[in-house]
């Protein structure tokens, strides 16, 4: 399924104190474009504020910087755990002090301190339940969804394609062949 | 489909459809015999199985949970997942690689062979492989190994390509894409492997051989195999003379069933199996079932292990086909000047992106982590697989603190590495590391062990009824219509993967109960 924050419409839930909405775009060029409903995304966010989200996912990209992954990819970290915290009035407290530990060890705004100021602040909060929650969270959140796959190169699943066995899982050529004895020829 | 009677007391029950009690309850309905096979996950099936690690891993894994403690890196990174092993009909067969490979001749004999290596508490097996040699002839047929009886082995891959021109370049001489449970031709009603790629979350060609869709079908078949799923047992019951009458488990609504018993097998992998024992302690006997010997849930192994995974200029693309795609067996000999005693294998593996993320380095964050996701499509990987030193205090325990959704105490499984295993480890990567880059690796990481996929020896096999929990039978010591069926029963864990030696001795073992029951010995 592919998971694309879409431009959906920006409903919010009522009895929520969300107030932000995350937005962006994807370049033409990016292999994703073709992905995505629409190359504007928006991510409308039900227990974060917009600066909460925004940090968190600038606090992702210090975590796992990927310079080509787009922003759309790093939203998803966002949107996991607003979902989390609106299940989990314990994990919004979290996020929300979390952030604004952050801005403290950054001396201001996190969001828009030099890059070796980032770095040095999440450094501080390394090992924190902050910090454990968010970077656990990137594992799944970064990793497991479609546009990473496209991204980085991961074909996903194979089954509906009849497996590799035509597709290339034997296409390597930049090293000798092994023999037939080591590797025979796959079934006629 | 076949019921018998909760009260029917001349059935043999066994506990868990894996490798070892799916194996069992075919060879015994094959021999006439009335078996019902209690599985606590459910049934699923080849057009179930999901190509995605992560949903795959939800529906078909263990995820009650446990606790763990000592000193291996597992217990830093997967605090509650010490072991990956399933919870379904098929057990861990559903998720296994199919590597199959016979022990080797001294590793029956570890004790003898490796002298007395301190802080380990090696025995000789009490059987030989001469002795199981005619019975790996059977699992191995059974099974559809690659490499045996004709069967021609699989394809090469990518991954392998890599691992063969590396082995290459070390000198090494034994290097092939393996003996393995997976069709290469179709056999046995199952088609040809599709280099799925998705060998870790349930074949859905059935190319894979799992007892999910061969014995248990097989069993059915018969029309003397009882097979209830979602049916966890919580303990098993015995009578005033110390015989065992049956078990009690909870149903998938949750209520109780008594069971009635000619004789019970446990098969639920090295973990939940003392636990069973252990849980079902009685005022004959305190210490758990068959624990005269207090050797229950002692000497836990899992195997050493570790991965490398090397980055590369050209592309590999290692998650296209066969996981476990080839194998280096020259280090698997028995060698002390390296520094350790025991062996290990060389093995191909390969994870999805989504798995790579998680495993590739547990916790760790930054550039050196994201450069090899940056690489993702131009990696290789091996998996390092060797034999561990058996220890007393490496310990499936009751955790009285941590209940499970049944109400009793969960596992807690104590792990400290011993030094030849660290040694091992040391040596593995080492060489590894040295195979890749023969061939042009720019970078390579070492890998920590995952959560334990083999788990072995907590009811450990001896002639001598103070040194262990079983017989070479698995026939418990104490208890007569008692039998442990699956890799609890092991010895010493030697170099090779485990299942077909669980396969082996159920086939064995499954002579031995046919036998008994004939003569009217259980
Ligand atoms: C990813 C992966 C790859 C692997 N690759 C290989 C390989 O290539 N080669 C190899 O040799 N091995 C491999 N293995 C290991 C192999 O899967 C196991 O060795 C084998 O399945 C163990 O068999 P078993 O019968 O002991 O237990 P399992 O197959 O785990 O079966 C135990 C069953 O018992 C059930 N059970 C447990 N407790 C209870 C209870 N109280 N009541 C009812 N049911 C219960 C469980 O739900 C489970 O279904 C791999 C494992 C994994 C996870
Ligand atoms: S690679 Fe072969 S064995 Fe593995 S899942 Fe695919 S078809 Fe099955």
């Amino acid at each position: 399924m592919p998971r694309t924050p879409s431009e959906s419409t920006m409903t919010r839930g009522t009895m929520l104190q969300g107030t932000g909405v995350l937005m962006g775009t994807l370049a033409a060029s990016s292999v994703l474009a073709s992905l995505a409903p629409s190359r504007t995304w928006a991510l409308p966010l039900h227990a974060l504020s917009q600066a909460e989200g925004e940090t968190i996912l600038q606090f992702g990209r210090v975590l796992y910087p990927h310079k080509a992954l787009p922003t759309a990819v790093y939203a998803l970290l966002v949107k996991d755990l607003d979902a989390e915290a609106v299940r989990d009035a314990g994990v919004a407290a979290l996020l929300r002090e979390g952030s604004a530990s952050l801005d403290a060890a950054s001396g201001g705004k996190f969001v828009s301190a030099s890059s070796a100021k980032r770095l040095a602040a999440v450094k501080h909060i390394e090992g924190t339940p902050y910090f454990s929650k968010v970077r656990s969270t990137c594992i799944t959140s970064l990793y497991n969804n479609e546009m990473a796959f496209a991204h980085f190169g991961y074909q996903g699943p194979s089954w509906p394609k009849g497996g590799y066995l035509h597709r290339g899982f034997d296409d390597l050529t930049w090293l000798p062949k092994p023999p037939a004895s080591a590797s025979p020829p796959a079934a006629g | 489909m076949t019921r018998f009677d909760l009260d029917d007391d001349s059935v043999v029950v066994i506990v868990g459809s894996g490798a070892g009690g799916g194996t069992l309850a075919n060879e015994l309905t094959q021999k006439g015999l009335k078996v019902v096979l209690l599985e606590a996950g459910k049934q699923q099936s080849t057009a179930a199985f999901v190509n995605d690690e992560w949903a795959s891993f939800s529906q078909l894994a263990w995820l009650d949970k446990r606790t763990t403690s000592g000193s291996w890196q597992v217990a830093k990174d997967f605090p509650n997942l010490p072991a990956w092993v399933c919870k379904t009909v098929g057990g861990t067969t559903t998720h296994w690689a199919g590597a199959s490979l016979r022990f080797q001749e001294h590793e029956f004999r570890a004790r003898s062979t490796y002298g007395d290596v301190q802080g380990a508490n090696l025995l000789d097996w009490p059987l030989t492989l001469a002795e199981m040699e005619p019975f790996y002839a059977r699992a191995e047929s059974k099974m559809g190994v690659t490499r045996t009886n004709g069967i021609p082995g699989l394809p090469g891959n990518n991954n392998f390509k890599v691992m063969y021109a590396g082995a290459q370049k070390l000198g090494y001489k034994e290097c092939h894409t393996g003996r393995i449970a997976i069709n290469s031709r179709p056999r046995d009603g199952r088609p040809s492997c599709l280099q799925l790629g998705f060998c870790f979350q349930g074949c859905k060609s059935g190319a894979k051989w799992s007892t999910l869709y061969t014995e248990i079908p097989k069993a059915e078949a018969t029309g003397r195999l009882d097979l209830r799923p979602e049916s966890h047992v919580l303990s098993i019951e015995h009578n005033g003379a110390g015989k065992i009458t049956g078990v009690v488990y909870a149903d998938a609504g949750g209520a109780h069933q008594r069971q009635k018993a000619r004789v019970v097998a446990v098969a639920g992998n090295s973990i939940e199996t003392p636990r069973l024992l252990l849980n079902s302690a009685s005022s004959t006997f305190p210490d758990g079932l068959a624990n005269s010997s207090g050797m229950v849930g002692r000497h836990y192994m899992r195997h050493m292990t570790g991965s490398v995974y090397a980055i590369f200029e050209k592309p590999v693309h290692m998650y296209r086909g066969t996981t476990m795609a080839g194998i280096v067996m020259d280090e698997a000999r028995f060698e002390p000047s390296r520094g350790f005693a025991g062996g290990y294998e060389m093995e191909t593996i390969s994870l999805g992106l989504p798995f790579f993320a998680a495993f590739l380095k547990p916790g760790a964050w930054g550039a050196d982590f994201t450069h090899f996701m940056d690489n993702y499509t131009q990696i290789a990987g091996m998996w390092l697989v060797g034999e561990d030193m058996p220890r007393d205090t490496n310990r499936v325990t009751l955790n009285a603190d941590v209940k499970d959704q049944y109400g009793l105490p969960v596992a807690n499984v104590h792990y400290d590495d011993h030094p030849n295993d660290i040694a091992m480890r040391g040596h593995a990567f080492a060489q590894g590391e040295r195979l890749y880059r023969a061939v042009g690796a720019t970078k390579t990481m070492r890998t920590p062990p995952y959560p334990s996929t083999h788990n072995l020896g907590t009811c450990r096999m001896s002639d001598d009824p103070k040194l262990g929990v079983v017989n070479k039978h698995g026939q418990t010591h104490d208890i007569a219509n008692l039998f442990i069926s699956d890799g609890s029963q092991f010895t010493t864990s030697a170099a090779e993967n485990p299942t077909m030696t669980i396969v082996t001795l159920a086939i064995r073992q499954s002579q031995y109960i046919a036998e008994a029951i004939s003569k009217q010995e259980v």
